[in-house]
């Protein structure tokens, strides 16, 4: 068997029985990079020397199994708008494509405390702005199931990783749907937690009221692995809230007898291809099957996310990337005649096009005779998309919609046209204003073997819901065992 | 129709601190009109009694004795692209 296809989960258990190593497991996750990634460009840097040396610490951990930490000796890729100490982090960007933190994303550090081994960086949007993974400084990924199709983004490298079993589990980010739409164009899961649920210290910020880190598996159970292990109060992200965390997994075979399921009629619009309509019809009827009742609910303001979302995260995204000036760290332009110059070229030259466009945008915004009519306007929105869930709450446990209104698209495009671009993330975004946690699954595929997501939303920091809701839908239907032929 | 113009454009890069070339400046101007056009749909939404949201969860400020736990750390210094000792570098600020 390719180890390399193993589950989380699955590797663990063999890893603890002493029936296979966690060198064999790391070695087989890198030669099965080194044969698929230059078809793929899954990976920015691939840290394989010093993967191979945790994973011979993972095997001396593992002698004992009852002591060794929940995630010894398994391979995970890592966003690389996540910083990774010792190890180039990019964000997909130009400006930082040779920048190599002093320090470590806390997310990490829970990785590696819980014996997981980075296997490396992974591609993704330029600071992650983006729904395709094409805004990407360096290049575009592939989506395993078909080359000429975009993997989603912006944590495109986080899913095809999974997808082509280039590593067990990736860790992505998700400001507008950027974990979720990428799960769904590549047939993975993925989860975006309820905001302040895990830290954001050391994420390279794009959004800050929004950004969330979250991990991207090959099913429910090792999602709720990987978010066991990075969730939490970090009093170095003084967003992140102080309320314990329960045990995810231990509920997830519980079964959904009775469960509230909200089906939302605003996320059933025309324009939908209608393979994606009827495959989470058809995914709802399934859980309907498994004991629970779906609710007619209506979150009337679902059509005024995006535009919110678009003056708040440039807004927020203005403000975040001001610090990119080439003083402190990053590219500096070679030739200025002062300070502004400096400041000036070093930004034009070091930043993507679709980044500006967001710097602008954010910075008109905000700007004055402008702050109350876009900013101050969207706020007031945001608390009325908010009201729409928590009244919606009263009625359902969780919600079930499309993640997007299509399957993956072709490379090339929407590329041109931003705004196509940014009504992707029409069914993801809303969740992201409102906090909430939401996770993608498997859900079919189109009648070009494309994959489809089925979005649950839950309410906020019930991710043990959530996540029980998604298993006990993943383990009564076979989308989650398909695997691109790679 | 929102209308934005290349001043508009200019203005705002001069104060995100990002120089457009002429080409850049002219999409960027089709780009603003475009979304803020789009971004119009808000005005037909009632708001005078709403509240702005600023945070997805309320979170209190919390607060920490005022004690230094970040000593001074040379190895920031090392990502400078230009440095002295342990100074950055930058080119002349005054005159």
């Amino acid at each position: 068997m390719d180890l390399f296809r193993l589950t989380m989960h699955e590797a663990s258990r063999l890893l603890r029985q002493h029936q296979i190593r966690a060198l064999d497991l790391t070695r087989a996750v890198c030669t099965r990079i080194r044969a698929t990634d230059l078809t793929l460009h899954t990976y920015l840097t691939v840290c394989e020397d010093e993967a191979l040396s945790q994973a011979a610490v993972a095997d001396r951990q593992l002698q004992n199994p009852d002591t060794a930490p929940p995630l010894c000796g398994l391979p995970i890729a890592v966003k690389d708008v996540i910083l990774t100490k010792g190890v180039r982090s990019t964000a997909g960007s130009k400006i930082l494509a040779d920048f190599v933190p002093p320090y470590e994303a806390t997310v990490v550090q829970r990785l590696k405390a819980a014996g997981a081994i980075v296997i490396g960086k992974v591609n993704c949007d330029e600071f992650a702005m983006g729904s395709s993974t094409e805004n990407s400084a360096f290049f575009p990924s592939r989506n395993p199931w078909d080359l000429t199709r975009v993997p989603g983004g912006s944590s495109g490298g986080s899913a095809t990783a999974v997808a082509a079993h280039q590593a067990l589990a990736s860790l992505g980010t998700d400001t507008g749907g950027s974990i979720r739409l990428p799960a769904a164009f590549c047939g993975v899961t993925g989860l975006k937690p309820t905001y302040g649920r895990v830290s954001r210290y050391g994420v390279v910020a794009y959004a800050s009221s929004l950004d969330q880190v979250g991990p991207v598996t090959k099913d429910v159970q090792d999602c709720a692995l990987l978010l066991q292990a990075i969730a939490g109060h970090d009093p170095q992200d003084s967003t992140s809230v102080n309320y314990p965390v329960p045990d995810y997994q231990a509920m997830l075979p519980q079964g959904i007898q009775g469960l509230r399921v909200g089906i939302p009629k605003e996320y059933f619009v025309e324009g939908m291809q209608p393979e994606v309509e009827a495959a989470v019809r058809t995914s709802i009827a399934e859980l309907q099957a498994l004991g629970a009742t779906p609710v007619p609910i209506s979150l009337p303001h679902t059509e005024y996310a995006v535009a919110a979302y678009y003056i708040i995260a440039t807004a927020e995204a203005s403000s975040n990337l001001a610090r990119y000036d080439g003083v402190r760290y990053g590219y500096r332009t070679p030739q200025s005649d002062g300070l502004t110059t400096m400041y000036e070229r070093t930004r034009a030259e070091g930043f993507g096009a679709e980044v500006k466009r967001r710097i602008l945008l954010g910075t008109y915004v905000l700007s004055a005779g402008y702050y109350d009519a876009y900013y101050l306007k969207a706020q007031k929105v945001r608390t009325l998309i908010r009201q729409d869930f928590l009244r919606a709450a009263q009625e359902c446990d969780v919600i079930a919609t499309p993640v997007a209104p299509t399957t993956a698209f072709a490379a090339g495009e929407k590329i041109t046209d931003p705004l196509t671009m940014y009504l992707t993330d029409i069914f993801t975004i809303a969740v992201n204003l409102a906090g909430l946690p939401a996770i993608s699954v498997p859900c079919g595929f189109d009648n070009q073997g494309l994959p489809i997501g089925l979005q649950l939303i839950g309410r906020p920091f019930d991710e043990v819901t959530l996540l029980r809701a998604a298993y006990s839908y993943e383990q009564a239907t076979p989308w989650h065992t398909r695997t691109p032929p790679l | 129709m929102v209308q934005v113009t290349k001043a508009d454009v200019r203005r705002v890069a001069h104060l995100a601190r990002l120089t457009l070339t002429e080409q850049e400046a002219d999409a960027m101007t089709e780009h603003f009109t475009r979304v803020l056009t789009y971004i119009e749909k808000l005005n037909a939404l009632q708001t005078d009694d709403v509240e702005p949201a600023t945070h997805a969860v309320t979170v209190d400020a919390p607060l920490r004795p005022d004690r230094v736990t970040n000593p001074p750390n040379p190895a920031l210094v090392q990502t400078a692209p230009a440095r002295d000792a342990t100074f950055f570098k930058v080119p002349k600020v005054l005159g």
